[in-house]
């Protein structure tokens, strides 16, 4: 398919690369493309300027912070969190669910910041690092902040990154022996999710949230607190997620109905504080 | 500034052991530039959108699917096509496997199913059937059903096929 005309560039550095952001009207950051080229084709986007983050190395690293946080660089793509040992370590879950976006060569090209960029309500990694409490770190000509997933999530397709700025990494708290666990029902075996559920579970209590139920990540406040006894058995989470559905307001489409999204939130949520709880999730 | 913004960029590749230099349009996808300026058409595209993979190639040993791609982003990069496989005529123990399987019909996946599967068996010699349905899932096939399509790529994991 023609694309429309489009500007090009390659900046060597992180600095450059935000400074062709906010020089340029209509310049959009290209990660792995794999969103974006597809939107692009479909004169969905026509951005007049992209600017390809290829070859900022410090964006594709995988690290850990002085205070022990994992940093995942915007431009690491789903199959380094697949096969990283610091994942592994850290936080697994992370490289389990990874291992289910799209498919081989997507999970080839497909970066993190893209798909928190992206902010498709569908996608994998919003309410998972939602739950795992990530901060994303936004910079822009002014300097850069550090924003938490609650405040990073805006709206459809719509992020605290603003026009002229560049989100450079992911931190994520390691587990310390929490247990995670992501569940949902998908289109085909690893298509698209039609409801997700991320959970973990801590001596800080239970954490939930839904992907696909509203514009960005719905934590699941009352679950929560239903499971904060502690009682983490089969039927006393069965117990705390009746009533989550009916608290939800979520889009109905050809692939399922806002009644069937709702009963579907109360399943998956019930099935990631299951695994969570038992913690299989990360395995 | 470093680097200005430009409509169109000169590319080096490196495709099938082979260098090449172009200026190609920045709006220009890969499987075009493949196709259409170097004659490469032995990448197929399918569905055009991502998700069929019948245009999978190799970018520095990982399958990508160049619909999905510009050719601009392979700046640098070395690239496998399916002419690359066999580049004297003779067929890779994959190849004969596919022949020996009965593993396409109209064919028209192939190239893209050849490249997928090249890559896995690059990383995992034996490779189970689940493993090669996992390795599958980006190349869609709407003939064989896909069984012939895995017994071939497991059977030269197991040395039984095509030597």
């Amino acid at each position: 398919m023609l694309l429309s005309e489009v500007a090009y560039a390659r900046p060597a550095s992180v600095d450059e690369a935000i400074a062709l952001l906010a020089g340029n009207d209509g310049a959009r950051a290209l990660a792995g493309g794999q969103t974006l080229i597809n939107v692009m084709k479909a004169r969905v986007a026509s951005p007049e300027v992209l600017v390809d983050l290829a070859d900022l190395a410090e964006l594709r690293e995988i690290g850990f912070s002085s205070a022990g946080l994992l940093e995942i660089g915007a431009m690491v793509t789903y199959a380094q969190l697949v096969s990283s040992s610091e994942v592994d370590v850290a936080r697994p879950i992370l490289a389990r669910v990874a291992a289910t976006i799209g498919d081989v060569q997507v999970r080839n090209r497909g970066t993190v910041g893209g798909n928190v960029c992206v902010a498709d309500p569908t996608n994998h990694l919003p309410p998972l690092l939602t739950v795992l409490d990530a901060t994303f770190t936004v910079r822009g000509e002014g300097g850069e902040r550090s924003v938490g997933a609650e405040d990073f999530f805006k709206g459809v397709y719509l992020t605290e990154v603003g026009e002229g700025e560049l989100l450079t990494k992911v931190s994520v708290p390691p587990s310390k022996g929490a247990g995670d666990g992501f569940a949902g029902v998908t289109i085909g075996k690893h298509g698209t999710y039609i409801v997700n559920a991320t959970a973990t579970v801590s001596e800080d209590g239970v954490r939930i949230a839904l992907g696909c139920v509203g514009a960005v990540p719905v934590r699941a406040t009352a679950m929560e607190e239903a499971l904060s006894g502690g009682d983490l058995g089969e039927d006393a989470v069965r117990a705390a997620a009746e009533g989550l559905g009916a608290s939800l307001d979520p889009p109905g489409d050809v692939h399922g109905s806002a009644d069937y999204r709702r009963r579907l939130a109360e399943v998956s949520a019930v099935r990631a504080v299951l695994q969570a709880a038992s913690g299989t999730g990360g395995q | 500034m470093a680097s200005e913004p430009r409509a169109s960029r000169a590319i080096e590749v490196e495709i099938n052991g082979e260098r090449y230099e172009r200026e190609v349009p920045a709006r220009r996808l890969l499987v075009h530039f493949l196709r259409d300026d170097l004659d490469l058409t032995g990448t197929h595209i399918g569905c055009d959108t991502g998700n069929c993979g019948a245009c999978t190639v190799l970018l520095d040993g990982d399958p990508v699917k160049s619909c999905m791609l510009l050719a601009v982003q392979a700046d640098g990069a070395s690239l496998r096509t399916i002419e690359g496989l066999a580049p004297n005529g003779e067929l890779t123990p994959l190849q004969r496997s596919f022949n020996e399987h009965h593993a396409l019909q109209c064919g028209y996946c192939t190239p893209g199913m050849l490249m997928s599967a090249t890559a896995l068996l690059e990383r995992t010699s034996s490779p189970s059937e689940e493993d090669v349905r996992y390795a599958l899932q980006g190349n869609i096939c709407r003939c064989t059903g896909y069984v012939n399509i895995v017994e071939a790529v497991v059977a030269v994991g197991e040395g039984t096929s095509g030597g």
